[in-house]
């Protein structure tokens, strides 16, 4: 099968990341499934964490196979879980 | 006729709303009257590949200008961040691109050596740009290379794309449209329903379908390729583009 999907989901978010410029700080999430750029895959989940403020460039973008995709959000939500709540909350 | 004496290079073109915008322009350097050919990117934007594309119609001996459809929201940007920023922001608005589309158009029929014939190629949402710029500006010929949501309703959850079912009956040039059948966007129905579209409008048309293809089978660079109908489809737009673009 193959799709090409405009479907995007957008969301604030806050937090950090590092490309080849160096560390830059995020404010923009674009998730979506669609054909990647540079994954060998039909379709992957690709996640845009963006800085739109500082421009196109200010961008780390990855492309997961969906497999892998579901993989990193079970850690993730693993991780979260493993730890008290009073600490996240402590910022 | 083919040649390697063309020059490529970025140029500046007068789009919608009399907006400058970056274009890439593929042009042969001899004074014999030719055709042009507008290249419109697909999704991922104004990248290598697409630029490629209309080397490849300069190598074949066409005037050929493929415009930066996210120039206005990531000039100079790299493809994937321009590509990126158009998403985040809900894509080319339709009159937008028309306006764009326009400029092409006029850019190509201003050259020295143009004889006046125009015509359209897009890929995957550029295969929906041609078929709305074919609706809406004088063209010669268009390709329609696998484009989604021209016709049908958008499902829930993306951004909703007019239905341009309506623009049939005023296609201006004659359309080539190129498909693969495991695509879902276009799924062969919808490809069905295009065909009698244009059938029901009179407007000459040839389809071709390819098996064991689906979306995006001209990309070479991805694992969508299909080289059997990525060749044949070339073939198609040479028989296609020397019939109705030639002088």
């Amino acid at each position: 099968m193959a799709v090409c999907t405009y479907q995007t989901e957008l969301l604030k978010v806050a937090g950090s990341g590092k490309g080849p410029a160096g560390w830059l700080r995020f404010t923009d999430a674009s998730v979506y499934v669609d054909h990647p750029v540079h994954a060998m895959a039909g379709h992957t989940l690709n996640i845009d964490l963006r800085n739109p403020a500082e421009g196109p460039a200010a961008r780390v973008a990855v492309e997961l196979h969906p497999q892998a995709a579901r993989e990193l959000a079970e850690a993730i939500l693993r991780s979260l879980d493993a730890v008290p709540a009073a600490v996240l909350a402590a910022g | 006729m083919s040649t390697d004496a063309f020059i490529s290079e970025t140029v500046t073109i007068t789009g919608h709303g009399g907006d400058s915008i970056e274009a890439y322009a593929a042009l042969p350097q001899d004074t014999a009257p030719r055709g042009g050919v507008i290249v419109i990117h697909h999704m991922p934007g104004y990248d290598a590949g697409t630029k490629e594309i209309t080397r490849n119609f300069g190598y074949h001996g066409y005037n050929a200008v493929c415009p930066n459809l996210y120039w206005r929201e990531a000039p100079g940007a790299e493809p994937s961040d321009a590509a990126a920023t158009s998403r985040a922001q809900g894509g080319v608005p339709d009159d937008r691109f028309v306006g764009d589309a326009e400029g092409a158009m006029n850019y190509l029929r201003g050259l020295p050596n143009s004889n006046g014939k125009v015509g359209i190629i897009g890929y995957c949402s550029g295969g929906r740009h041609s078929w709305l710029a074919n609706g809406s500006l004088p063209l010669d010929a268009a390709v329609v290379c696998y484009g989604a949501f021209i016709i049908g309703d958008t499902p829930e959850g993306i951004p909703p794309r007019a239905n341009l079912a309506h623009l049939a009956p005023t296609m201006s040039g004659p359309i080539l449209g190129l498909f693969g059948n495991e695509d879902v966007f276009p799924t062969p129905a919808q490809v069905d329903e295009l065909e009698q579209l244009l059938k029901d409008a009179g407007k000459p048309y040839e389809f071709h379908r390819y098996d064991n293809a689906g979306h995006a089978f001209f990309m070479v660079d991805r694992t969508s390729f299909r080289p059997e109908a990525a060749m044949d489809g070339w073939a198609k737009v040479w028989d296609f583009f020397g019939k109705h673009l030639g002088s």
